[in-house]
Protein backbone atom coordinates (compact mmCIF):
# COMPACT_ATOMS: atom_id res chain seq x y z
CA UNK A 1 0.00 0.00 0.00
CA UNK A 2 1.11 3.59 -0.62
CA UNK A 3 2.20 6.11 2.05
CA UNK A 4 -0.31 6.80 4.85
CA UNK A 5 -2.73 9.74 4.85
CA UNK A 6 -3.50 11.95 7.82
CA UNK A 7 -7.25 12.01 8.46
CA UNK A 8 -8.86 14.22 11.10
CA UNK A 9 -12.55 14.74 11.76
CA UNK A 10 -14.18 17.01 14.33
CA UNK A 11 -17.90 17.33 14.93
CA UNK A 12 -19.63 20.54 15.92
CA UNK A 13 -23.38 21.19 15.99
CA UNK A 14 -24.21 18.23 13.76
CA UNK A 15 -21.57 19.11 11.16
CA UNK A 16 -18.41 17.02 10.82
CA UNK A 17 -15.35 18.90 9.50
CA UNK A 18 -13.05 16.42 7.73
CA UNK A 19 -9.39 17.23 6.93
CA UNK A 20 -7.37 14.85 4.80
CA UNK A 21 -3.67 15.19 3.99
CA UNK A 22 -2.50 12.77 1.27
CA UNK A 23 1.07 11.85 0.37
CA UNK A 24 1.39 11.67 -3.41
CA UNK A 25 3.72 13.14 -6.03
CA UNK A 26 0.83 13.99 -8.36
CA UNK A 27 2.93 14.19 -11.51
CA UNK A 28 1.00 15.94 -14.27
CA UNK A 29 3.01 14.32 -17.05
CA UNK A 30 3.97 17.75 -18.38
CA UNK A 31 7.22 18.21 -16.45
CA UNK A 32 10.67 17.35 -17.76
CA UNK A 33 13.59 16.15 -15.67
CA UNK A 34 17.13 17.62 -15.66
CA UNK A 35 18.04 15.48 -18.71
CA UNK A 36 15.06 16.79 -20.69
CA UNK A 37 12.97 13.62 -20.50
CA UNK A 38 9.27 13.93 -19.70
CA UNK A 39 8.43 12.66 -16.20
CA UNK A 40 5.52 10.22 -16.68
CA UNK A 41 2.11 11.19 -15.32
CA UNK A 42 1.21 9.63 -11.98
CA UNK A 43 -1.65 11.00 -9.93
CA UNK A 44 -4.59 10.09 -7.71
CA UNK A 45 -7.57 9.42 -10.00
CA UNK A 46 -10.44 8.78 -7.60
CA UNK A 47 -11.09 9.44 -3.94
CA UNK A 48 -13.91 8.06 -1.85
CA UNK A 49 -14.94 8.97 1.70
CA UNK A 50 -17.47 6.93 3.64
CA UNK A 51 -19.02 7.74 6.99
CA UNK A 52 -20.43 4.69 8.73
CA UNK A 53 -20.37 2.83 5.43
CA UNK A 54 -22.27 5.49 3.49
CA UNK A 55 -20.65 7.66 0.76
CA UNK A 56 -20.24 11.27 1.87
CA UNK A 57 -17.77 12.34 -0.83
CA UNK A 58 -16.63 11.07 -4.19
CA UNK A 59 -13.86 12.88 -5.97
CA UNK A 60 -12.33 12.61 -9.41
CA UNK A 61 -8.84 14.00 -9.05
CA UNK A 62 -6.43 14.42 -11.92
CA UNK A 63 -3.21 16.08 -13.02
CA UNK A 64 -4.51 19.53 -12.06
CA UNK A 65 -4.28 18.66 -8.36
CA UNK A 66 -0.88 19.47 -6.90
CA UNK A 67 1.54 17.40 -4.85
CA UNK A 68 0.61 16.16 -1.36
CA UNK A 69 -3.06 17.18 -1.70
CA UNK A 70 -4.96 18.61 1.23
CA UNK A 71 -8.73 18.16 1.17
CA UNK A 72 -11.14 19.77 3.62
CA UNK A 73 -14.92 19.30 3.51
CA UNK A 74 -17.96 19.14 5.79
CA UNK A 75 -20.91 16.78 5.97
CA UNK A 76 -23.90 16.30 8.27
CA UNK A 77 -22.88 13.74 10.87
CA UNK A 78 -22.27 12.89 14.53
CA UNK A 79 -19.48 12.25 17.00
CA UNK A 80 -18.19 8.73 16.76
CA UNK A 81 -18.80 8.45 13.01
CA UNK A 82 -16.37 5.95 11.47
CA UNK A 83 -14.76 7.73 8.52
CA UNK A 84 -12.93 5.70 5.87
CA UNK A 85 -10.93 7.46 3.14
CA UNK A 86 -9.70 5.54 0.07
CA UNK A 87 -7.96 6.59 -3.10
CA UNK A 88 -6.82 4.86 -6.29
CA UNK A 89 -4.14 6.32 -8.54
CA UNK A 90 -3.34 6.19 -12.24
CA UNK A 91 -0.96 3.25 -11.75
CA UNK A 92 -3.58 1.29 -9.82
CA UNK A 93 -1.90 1.89 -6.46
CA UNK A 94 -4.29 2.25 -3.52
CA UNK A 95 -4.45 3.66 -0.01
CA UNK A 96 -7.11 3.52 2.72
CA UNK A 97 -7.03 5.20 6.12
CA UNK A 98 -9.60 5.70 8.87
CA UNK A 99 -10.52 8.13 11.60
CA UNK A 100 -13.30 8.60 14.12
CA UNK A 101 -15.16 11.90 14.31
CA UNK A 102 -14.42 13.41 17.71
CA UNK B 1 -20.99 77.81 -5.24
CA UNK B 2 -18.28 77.61 -2.59
CA UNK B 3 -19.48 74.15 -1.55
CA UNK B 4 -19.24 72.91 -5.16
CA UNK B 5 -15.72 74.29 -5.41
CA UNK B 6 -14.68 72.57 -2.21
CA UNK B 7 -16.32 69.36 -3.36
CA UNK B 8 -14.57 69.62 -6.71
CA UNK B 9 -11.20 70.23 -5.07
CA UNK B 10 -11.71 67.40 -2.62
CA UNK B 11 -12.63 64.85 -5.29
CA UNK B 12 -9.78 66.10 -7.50
CA UNK B 13 -7.33 65.60 -4.66
CA UNK B 14 -8.76 62.16 -4.00
CA UNK B 15 -8.29 61.18 -7.65
CA UNK B 16 -4.69 62.44 -7.64
CA UNK B 17 -3.91 60.58 -4.42
CA UNK B 18 -5.41 57.39 -5.78
CA UNK B 19 -3.46 57.48 -9.06
CA UNK B 20 -0.17 58.43 -7.39
CA UNK B 21 -0.45 55.69 -4.80
CA UNK B 22 -1.97 53.04 -7.06
CA UNK B 23 1.37 51.39 -7.79
CA UNK B 24 2.29 51.50 -4.11
CA UNK B 25 -1.13 50.04 -3.23
CA UNK B 26 -0.73 47.34 -5.89
CA UNK B 27 2.63 46.46 -4.37
CA UNK B 28 1.36 46.43 -0.80
CA UNK B 29 -1.73 44.40 -1.68
CA UNK B 30 0.49 41.82 -3.39
CA UNK B 31 2.42 41.19 -0.17
CA UNK B 32 -0.82 41.30 1.87
CA UNK B 33 -2.49 38.78 -0.43
CA UNK B 34 0.50 36.49 -0.18
CA UNK B 35 0.24 36.71 3.61
CA UNK B 36 -3.47 35.83 3.36
CA UNK B 37 -2.66 32.87 1.10
CA UNK B 38 -0.10 31.65 3.60
CA UNK B 39 -2.69 31.82 6.37
CA UNK B 40 -5.10 29.81 4.25
CA UNK B 41 -2.65 27.01 3.58
CA UNK B 42 -1.36 26.94 7.17
CA UNK B 43 -3.84 24.15 7.86
CA UNK B 44 -2.94 20.80 6.38
CA UNK B 45 0.83 21.23 6.58
CA UNK B 46 2.31 18.25 4.66
CA UNK B 47 5.08 18.19 7.30
CA UNK B 48 2.64 16.07 9.29
CA UNK B 49 3.09 13.27 6.77
CA UNK B 50 6.85 13.38 7.32
CA UNK B 51 6.36 13.53 11.08
CA UNK B 52 4.20 10.40 11.02
CA UNK B 53 6.82 8.56 8.96
CA UNK B 54 9.56 9.85 11.29
CA UNK B 55 7.85 8.56 14.40
CA UNK B 56 7.70 5.10 12.82
CA UNK B 57 11.40 5.24 11.90
CA UNK B 58 12.33 6.30 15.45
CA UNK B 59 10.80 3.12 16.77
CA UNK B 60 11.86 0.78 13.94
CA UNK B 61 14.99 -1.39 14.33
CA UNK B 62 17.54 -0.54 11.64
CA UNK B 63 21.19 -0.82 10.67
CA UNK B 64 23.67 -3.63 11.25
CA UNK B 65 22.91 -3.58 15.01
CA UNK B 66 19.18 -3.90 14.27
CA UNK B 67 18.35 -1.33 16.96
CA UNK B 68 15.82 1.49 17.25
CA UNK B 69 16.65 5.14 18.01
CA UNK B 70 14.64 5.04 21.22
CA UNK B 71 17.78 5.38 23.37
CA UNK B 72 19.10 8.38 21.44
CA UNK B 73 20.21 11.22 23.71
CA UNK B 74 19.35 14.57 22.12
CA UNK B 75 20.55 16.49 25.16
CA UNK B 76 17.78 15.85 27.67
CA UNK B 77 18.65 12.22 28.36
CA UNK B 78 18.37 8.96 26.41
CA UNK B 79 15.06 8.69 24.59
CA UNK B 80 13.78 12.13 25.65
CA UNK B 81 12.45 13.73 22.47
CA UNK B 82 9.96 16.22 23.90
CA UNK B 83 11.53 19.67 24.07
CA UNK B 84 14.96 18.52 22.88
CA UNK B 85 15.07 20.37 19.53
CA UNK B 86 14.38 23.72 21.25
CA UNK B 87 17.73 23.44 23.03
CA UNK B 88 19.88 22.51 20.07
CA UNK B 89 22.66 23.06 19.10
CA UNK B 90 24.45 22.14 22.32
CA UNK B 91 27.65 20.60 23.62
CA UNK B 92 27.68 16.83 24.09
CA UNK B 93 30.14 15.23 26.47
CA UNK B 94 30.29 11.84 24.70
CA UNK B 95 31.39 13.34 21.37
CA UNK B 96 33.12 16.33 23.00
CA UNK B 97 31.64 18.72 20.49
CA UNK B 98 28.77 21.06 19.80
CA UNK B 99 26.16 19.35 17.64
CA UNK B 100 22.96 20.38 15.87
CA UNK B 101 19.97 18.07 15.51
CA UNK B 102 21.10 16.36 12.33
CA UNK B 103 24.69 15.74 13.33
CA UNK B 104 23.46 14.42 16.70
CA UNK B 105 21.03 12.07 14.95
CA UNK B 106 23.93 10.83 12.81
CA UNK B 107 25.82 10.07 16.04
CA UNK B 108 22.85 8.09 17.36
CA UNK B 109 22.43 6.22 14.08
CA UNK B 110 26.10 5.32 14.18
CA UNK B 111 26.37 4.35 17.87
CA UNK B 112 23.00 2.71 18.40
CA UNK B 113 22.30 1.26 14.96
CA UNK B 114 25.79 0.84 13.49
CA UNK B 115 24.93 2.93 10.44
CA UNK B 116 27.76 4.61 8.51
CA UNK B 117 27.57 8.41 8.91
CA UNK B 118 29.53 8.95 5.68
CA UNK B 119 26.64 7.40 3.71
CA UNK B 120 24.33 9.98 5.26
CA UNK B 121 26.77 12.82 4.52
CA UNK B 122 27.24 11.76 0.90
CA UNK B 123 23.57 11.13 0.07
CA UNK B 124 21.86 13.92 -1.89
CA UNK B 125 19.07 15.74 -0.06
CA UNK B 126 15.64 14.09 -0.39
CA UNK B 127 17.20 10.75 -1.38
CA UNK B 128 18.31 7.49 0.19
CA UNK B 129 19.27 7.73 3.88
CA UNK B 130 18.54 11.47 3.85
CA UNK B 131 14.87 10.64 3.30
CA UNK B 132 14.89 8.84 6.65
CA UNK B 133 16.71 11.77 8.25
CA UNK B 134 14.15 14.29 6.98
CA UNK B 135 11.26 12.26 8.41
CA UNK B 136 12.97 11.79 11.79
CA UNK B 137 13.82 15.50 11.95
CA UNK B 138 10.16 16.34 11.27
CA UNK B 139 9.14 14.06 14.13
CA UNK B 140 11.68 15.45 16.60
CA UNK B 141 11.01 19.14 15.90
CA UNK B 142 7.24 18.65 16.13
CA UNK B 143 7.77 17.61 19.74
CA UNK B 144 9.30 21.01 20.51
CA UNK B 145 6.56 23.02 18.81
CA UNK B 146 5.38 25.81 21.06
CA UNK B 147 8.43 25.65 23.35
CA UNK B 148 10.75 28.57 23.88
CA UNK B 149 14.05 28.57 21.97
CA UNK B 150 16.62 28.04 24.69
CA UNK B 151 20.23 27.38 23.68
CA UNK B 152 23.11 27.86 26.05
CA UNK B 153 26.58 29.28 25.45
CA UNK B 154 27.78 28.40 28.95
CA UNK B 155 30.17 25.69 27.85
CA UNK B 156 33.37 27.19 26.35
CA UNK B 157 32.88 25.15 23.15
CA UNK B 158 29.34 26.48 22.82
CA UNK B 159 30.58 30.04 23.21
CA UNK B 160 33.33 29.41 20.69
CA UNK B 161 30.86 27.97 18.16
CA UNK B 162 28.68 31.05 18.59
CA UNK B 163 31.63 33.39 17.90
CA UNK B 164 32.71 31.34 14.88
CA UNK B 165 29.14 31.44 13.62
CA UNK B 166 28.96 35.21 13.98
CA UNK B 167 32.16 35.57 11.97
CA UNK B 168 30.94 33.12 9.31
CA UNK B 169 27.69 35.10 9.07
CA UNK B 170 29.67 38.13 7.92
CA UNK B 171 32.12 36.22 5.70
CA UNK B 172 31.93 37.54 2.13
CA UNK B 173 32.90 35.29 -0.73
CA UNK B 174 32.08 34.01 -4.18
CA UNK B 175 31.74 36.01 -7.41
CA UNK B 176 28.89 38.07 -5.98
CA UNK B 177 30.63 39.05 -2.71
CA UNK B 178 27.69 37.66 -0.73
CA UNK B 179 27.69 36.86 2.95
CA UNK B 180 24.65 35.91 5.03
CA UNK B 181 24.70 39.53 6.16
CA UNK B 182 24.23 40.76 2.57
CA UNK B 183 20.56 39.79 2.85
CA UNK B 184 19.87 39.06 6.49
CA UNK B 185 21.26 41.95 8.50
CA UNK B 186 18.65 44.68 8.01
CA UNK B 187 15.01 45.14 8.94
CA UNK B 188 12.29 45.46 6.34
CA UNK B 189 14.26 43.99 3.43
CA UNK B 190 13.01 41.57 0.82
CA UNK B 191 14.23 39.80 -2.33
CA UNK B 192 11.50 40.19 -4.96
CA UNK B 193 8.44 39.65 -2.76
CA UNK B 194 10.10 37.31 -0.28
CA UNK B 195 10.60 38.97 3.10
CA UNK B 196 14.01 38.46 4.65
CA UNK B 197 14.28 38.06 8.43
CA UNK B 198 16.96 40.17 10.10
CA UNK B 199 18.95 37.36 11.72
CA UNK B 200 21.16 39.73 13.70
CA UNK B 201 18.30 40.69 16.02
CA UNK B 202 16.23 38.48 18.32
CA UNK B 203 12.92 39.06 16.58
CA UNK B 204 14.24 38.30 13.10
CA UNK B 205 16.39 35.40 14.29
CA UNK B 206 13.30 33.82 15.88
CA UNK B 207 11.46 34.17 12.55
CA UNK B 208 14.29 32.37 10.79
CA UNK B 209 15.42 29.79 13.32
CA UNK B 210 11.94 29.18 14.70
CA UNK B 211 10.25 28.32 11.38
CA UNK B 212 12.75 25.94 9.78
CA UNK B 213 12.71 22.92 9.22
CA UNK B 214 9.66 23.39 7.03
CA UNK B 215 7.64 21.97 4.14
CA UNK B 216 8.41 24.05 1.11
CA UNK B 217 5.36 24.23 -1.17
CA UNK B 218 7.34 25.52 -4.17
CA UNK B 219 9.49 22.39 -4.21
CA UNK B 220 6.95 20.01 -2.61
CA UNK B 221 9.64 18.92 -0.17
CA UNK B 222 10.36 18.95 3.54
CA UNK B 223 13.61 20.86 4.09
CA UNK B 224 15.71 20.44 7.22
CA UNK B 225 17.86 23.30 8.51
CA UNK B 226 20.94 21.72 6.90
CA UNK B 227 19.20 21.78 3.53
CA UNK B 228 18.09 25.37 4.06
CA UNK B 229 21.67 26.46 4.84
CA UNK B 230 22.97 24.42 1.92
CA UNK B 231 20.66 26.17 -0.53
CA UNK B 232 21.51 29.58 0.94
CA UNK B 233 25.16 28.95 0.18
CA UNK B 234 24.25 27.79 -3.33
CA UNK B 235 22.41 31.08 -3.93
CA UNK B 236 25.39 32.94 -2.49
CA UNK B 237 27.46 31.29 -5.26
CA UNK B 238 29.70 29.64 -2.66
CA UNK B 239 31.17 26.14 -2.94
CA UNK B 240 29.19 23.25 -1.36
CA UNK B 241 28.95 23.19 2.46
CA UNK B 242 29.55 19.65 3.63
CA UNK B 243 26.56 18.09 5.43
CA UNK B 244 26.88 18.57 9.19
CA UNK B 245 30.15 20.51 8.82
CA UNK B 246 31.32 22.94 11.49
CA UNK B 247 30.33 26.04 9.53
CA UNK B 248 26.71 24.82 9.42
CA UNK B 249 26.71 24.11 13.15
CA UNK B 250 28.41 27.43 13.94
CA UNK B 251 25.82 29.36 11.94
CA UNK B 252 23.03 27.39 13.60
CA UNK B 253 24.48 28.23 17.01
CA UNK B 254 24.69 31.91 16.12
CA UNK B 255 21.10 32.04 14.88
CA UNK B 256 19.65 29.96 17.72
CA UNK B 257 21.36 31.94 20.46
CA UNK B 258 20.26 35.20 18.86
CA UNK B 259 16.72 33.82 18.69
CA UNK B 260 16.63 32.74 22.36
CA UNK B 261 13.29 33.50 23.99
CA UNK B 262 11.42 33.14 20.70
CA UNK B 263 8.91 30.36 20.04
CA UNK B 264 9.61 27.13 18.20
CA UNK B 265 7.10 27.07 15.33
CA UNK B 266 8.54 24.09 13.49
CA UNK B 267 7.68 22.25 11.35
CA UNK B 268 6.89 25.32 9.29
CA UNK B 269 5.16 25.80 5.95
CA UNK B 270 6.90 27.94 3.39
CA UNK B 271 6.16 29.11 -0.15
CA UNK C 1 54.65 67.22 48.28
CA UNK C 2 56.54 65.13 45.72
CA UNK C 3 54.40 62.05 46.46
CA UNK C 4 51.16 63.91 45.73
CA UNK C 5 52.46 65.18 42.40
CA UNK C 6 53.62 61.73 41.39
CA UNK C 7 50.24 60.23 42.29
CA UNK C 8 48.43 62.81 40.15
CA UNK C 9 50.88 62.31 37.30
CA UNK C 10 50.46 58.56 37.45
CA UNK C 11 46.66 58.83 37.53
CA UNK C 12 46.56 61.18 34.57
CA UNK C 13 49.02 59.17 32.47
CA UNK C 14 47.23 55.98 33.43
CA UNK C 15 43.99 57.48 32.20
CA UNK C 16 45.58 58.63 28.93
CA UNK C 17 47.12 55.20 28.39
CA UNK C 18 43.83 53.46 29.06
CA UNK C 19 41.98 55.69 26.60
CA UNK C 20 44.61 55.11 23.93
CA UNK C 21 44.44 51.38 24.40
CA UNK C 22 40.64 51.44 24.30
CA UNK C 23 40.66 53.40 21.08
CA UNK C 24 43.13 51.03 19.47
CA UNK C 25 41.46 47.77 20.48
CA UNK C 26 37.91 48.94 19.77
CA UNK C 27 38.55 50.20 16.30
CA UNK C 28 41.08 47.85 14.75
CA UNK C 29 40.14 45.48 11.95
CA UNK C 30 39.26 42.03 13.26
CA UNK C 31 42.29 39.83 13.67
CA UNK C 32 43.09 36.88 11.46
CA UNK C 33 41.73 33.76 13.20
CA UNK C 34 43.45 30.49 12.21
CA UNK C 35 40.71 28.42 13.85
CA UNK C 36 38.07 30.24 11.81
CA UNK C 37 40.10 29.86 8.61
CA UNK C 38 40.47 26.13 9.21
CA UNK C 39 36.73 25.80 9.82
CA UNK C 40 36.00 27.46 6.49
CA UNK C 41 38.45 25.36 4.45
CA UNK C 42 37.33 22.13 6.13
CA UNK C 43 33.60 22.82 5.85
CA UNK C 44 33.31 23.29 2.09
CA UNK C 45 33.99 21.20 -0.99
CA UNK C 46 34.03 22.04 -4.69
CA UNK C 47 30.84 21.27 -6.60
CA UNK C 48 30.08 21.90 -10.26
CA UNK C 49 31.52 25.24 -11.30
CA UNK C 50 31.86 26.42 -7.70
CA UNK C 51 35.42 25.75 -6.61
CA UNK C 52 37.14 26.36 -3.29
CA UNK C 53 38.83 29.40 -4.82
CA UNK C 54 35.50 31.13 -4.24
CA UNK C 55 36.20 31.29 -0.51
CA UNK C 56 39.67 32.77 -1.02
CA UNK C 57 38.79 36.32 -0.17
CA UNK C 58 40.14 39.31 -2.07
CA UNK C 59 40.94 42.56 -0.27
CA UNK C 60 37.46 43.99 -0.72
CA UNK C 61 35.74 40.90 0.64
CA UNK C 62 38.12 40.65 3.59
CA UNK C 63 37.51 44.27 4.51
CA UNK C 64 33.74 44.07 4.19
CA UNK C 65 33.54 40.85 6.23
CA UNK C 66 34.11 43.04 9.31
CA UNK C 67 31.11 45.36 9.11
CA UNK C 68 31.87 47.08 12.44
CA UNK C 69 35.32 48.21 11.34
CA UNK C 70 34.29 48.75 7.72
CA UNK C 71 31.60 51.22 8.76
CA UNK C 72 33.64 52.99 11.46
CA UNK C 73 35.49 56.29 11.42
CA UNK C 74 38.80 54.42 11.64
CA UNK C 75 37.83 52.37 8.60
CA UNK C 76 37.38 55.45 6.41
CA UNK C 77 40.89 55.41 4.99
CA UNK C 78 40.60 51.74 4.04
CA UNK C 79 37.17 52.39 2.49
CA UNK C 80 38.64 55.04 0.22
CA UNK C 81 41.51 52.75 -0.71
CA UNK C 82 39.09 49.92 -1.59
CA UNK C 83 36.92 52.28 -3.63
CA UNK C 84 39.87 53.59 -5.61
CA UNK C 85 41.15 50.05 -6.17
CA UNK C 86 37.78 48.98 -7.59
CA UNK C 87 37.44 52.13 -9.69
CA UNK C 88 40.83 51.42 -11.31
CA UNK C 89 39.55 48.00 -12.43
CA UNK C 90 36.68 49.42 -14.49
CA UNK C 91 37.01 49.39 -18.28
CA UNK C 92 34.88 51.62 -20.50
CA UNK C 93 33.11 49.81 -23.40
CA UNK C 94 35.56 48.55 -26.05
CA UNK C 95 33.34 49.80 -28.90
CA UNK C 96 32.56 53.10 -27.20
CA UNK C 97 28.85 52.20 -27.13
CA UNK C 98 27.07 52.68 -23.81
CA UNK C 99 23.44 52.07 -24.74
CA UNK C 100 22.24 48.72 -26.11
CA UNK C 101 18.78 47.14 -26.40
CA UNK C 102 16.39 47.80 -23.49
CA UNK C 103 14.18 44.80 -24.31
CA UNK C 104 17.17 42.51 -23.82
CA UNK C 105 18.09 44.57 -20.76
CA UNK C 106 14.72 43.80 -19.21
CA UNK C 107 15.27 40.03 -19.69
CA UNK C 108 18.70 40.30 -18.11
CA UNK C 109 17.24 42.26 -15.19
CA UNK C 110 14.51 39.64 -14.72
CA UNK C 111 16.85 36.64 -14.68
CA UNK C 112 18.46 35.68 -11.38
CA UNK C 113 20.09 32.58 -12.81
CA UNK C 114 23.67 31.44 -13.24
CA UNK C 115 27.00 30.99 -11.45
CA UNK C 116 25.69 28.53 -8.82
CA UNK C 117 27.02 25.01 -8.41
CA UNK C 118 23.96 23.61 -10.24
CA UNK C 119 24.57 25.81 -13.27
CA UNK C 120 26.60 24.70 -16.27
CA UNK C 121 29.71 26.71 -17.11
CA UNK C 122 28.19 28.00 -20.34
CA UNK C 123 24.82 28.91 -18.83
CA UNK C 124 23.82 32.56 -19.27
CA UNK C 125 24.18 34.56 -16.09
CA UNK C 126 21.38 37.01 -15.34
CA UNK C 127 21.70 40.36 -13.62
CA UNK C 128 19.17 39.50 -10.95
CA UNK C 129 18.35 43.20 -10.82
CA UNK C 130 14.70 42.81 -9.78
CA UNK C 131 15.82 40.79 -6.78
CA UNK C 132 16.90 44.06 -5.17
CA UNK C 133 15.51 46.92 -7.24
CA UNK C 134 12.23 48.28 -8.54
CA UNK C 135 12.80 49.02 -12.25
CA UNK C 136 9.88 48.96 -14.70
CA UNK C 137 6.87 50.10 -12.66
CA UNK C 138 4.73 47.45 -14.37
CA UNK C 139 6.70 44.75 -12.51
CA UNK C 140 5.31 44.46 -9.00
CA UNK C 141 7.56 41.60 -7.93
CA UNK C 142 10.65 43.57 -6.94
CA UNK C 143 12.96 43.71 -3.95
CA UNK C 144 13.97 46.62 -1.79
CA UNK C 145 17.57 45.86 -0.89
CA UNK C 146 18.63 48.52 -3.39
CA UNK C 147 16.99 51.86 -4.27
CA UNK C 148 14.18 52.13 -6.81
CA UNK C 149 15.39 52.70 -10.37
CA UNK C 150 11.99 53.62 -11.78
CA UNK C 151 12.32 56.76 -13.90
CA UNK C 152 16.10 56.44 -13.77
CA UNK C 153 16.97 58.41 -16.90
CA UNK C 154 13.95 60.68 -16.71
CA UNK C 155 14.99 61.89 -13.25
CA UNK C 156 18.72 62.19 -13.82
CA UNK C 157 18.94 63.17 -17.45
CA UNK C 158 21.09 61.58 -20.13
CA UNK C 159 24.34 63.54 -19.81
CA UNK C 160 27.75 61.90 -20.37
CA UNK C 161 28.38 62.15 -16.64
CA UNK C 162 25.22 60.20 -15.79
CA UNK C 163 26.00 57.65 -18.49
CA UNK C 164 29.59 57.09 -17.30
CA UNK C 165 28.54 56.95 -13.64
CA UNK C 166 25.85 54.38 -14.41
CA UNK C 167 28.23 52.29 -16.53
CA UNK C 168 30.77 52.31 -13.71
CA UNK C 169 28.17 51.52 -11.09
CA UNK C 170 26.92 48.42 -12.90
CA UNK C 171 30.45 47.28 -13.72
CA UNK C 172 31.74 47.67 -10.18
CA UNK C 173 29.49 49.19 -7.54
CA UNK C 174 32.30 49.11 -4.97
CA UNK C 175 34.10 51.89 -6.82
CA UNK C 176 31.59 54.23 -5.16
CA UNK C 177 30.68 52.36 -1.98
CA UNK C 178 33.32 50.01 -0.61
CA UNK C 179 30.83 47.59 0.94
CA UNK C 180 27.93 47.99 -1.46
CA UNK C 181 25.61 44.97 -1.44
CA UNK C 182 25.61 44.95 -5.24
CA UNK C 183 27.75 42.33 -7.03
CA UNK C 184 30.67 43.50 -9.16
CA UNK C 185 29.18 42.38 -12.46
CA UNK C 186 32.11 43.07 -14.77
CA UNK C 187 34.91 42.32 -12.32
CA UNK C 188 33.71 38.78 -11.78
CA UNK C 189 32.64 38.37 -15.43
CA UNK C 190 29.01 37.78 -14.45
CA UNK C 191 27.74 40.02 -17.23
CA UNK C 192 29.62 40.73 -20.43
CA UNK C 193 29.92 44.10 -22.17
CA UNK C 194 26.92 43.51 -24.44
CA UNK C 195 24.71 42.56 -21.49
CA UNK C 196 25.74 45.64 -19.54
CA UNK C 197 25.03 47.83 -22.58
CA UNK C 198 21.54 46.29 -22.67
CA UNK C 199 20.95 46.93 -18.95
CA UNK C 200 22.20 50.48 -19.50
CA UNK C 201 19.53 50.88 -22.21
CA UNK C 202 16.85 49.71 -19.78
CA UNK C 203 17.84 52.57 -17.50
CA UNK C 204 19.00 55.24 -19.95
CA UNK C 205 17.16 54.77 -23.24
CA UNK C 206 14.48 57.50 -23.31
CA UNK C 207 12.22 54.94 -25.05
CA UNK C 208 12.63 52.38 -22.23
CA UNK C 209 9.48 51.71 -20.15
CA UNK C 210 11.55 52.79 -17.14
CA UNK C 211 11.57 56.36 -18.46
CA UNK C 212 7.93 56.70 -19.53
Amino acid sequence: MADPMRVRATENGGIVDVKILMKHDMESGQRKDAAGKTIPAWFISTLNVKANGKDVLNGQFGPAVSKDPFLNFKYKGAKGDKIVVSWVDSKGDKRTDEATAS
Amino acid sequence: MQRNLTLGLASGLLVVLLTVSSSVLAQKSATDDIAKYREMIADGNPSELYEAAGEELWKKPAGPKNATLEQCDLGLGPGVVKGAAAQLPRYFKDTNKVQDLESRLMTCMQNLQGRDPQEMVDAPFQQGPKKDMEAIVAYVVTLSKGDKIKVSTNHPKEKEMYELGKRAFNFQGGPMDFSCASCHAENGKRIRLQDLPNLVEQKGAALGWGYWPAYRVSSGQFWTMQQRLNDCYRQQRFPFPIYGSDVTIALSMYMAKTANGGTVETPGLKR
Amino acid sequence: MKITHIKKLLTVSGFILATCLMQNTAMAQQKNDPKFNKMMTDSFRAEGIAGLDRIQQDETQKFCSDPVFAGSKQGEKMREKIQKMNMDLIKQPSDGKYIGDWKKGESIAQSGRGATWTDKADAAVGGGCYNCHQIDSKEISYGNIGPSLTGYGKLRGYSPEVITYTWNRINNSKAYNACSNMPRFAHFKLLNEQQIQDVMALLLDPASPVNQ
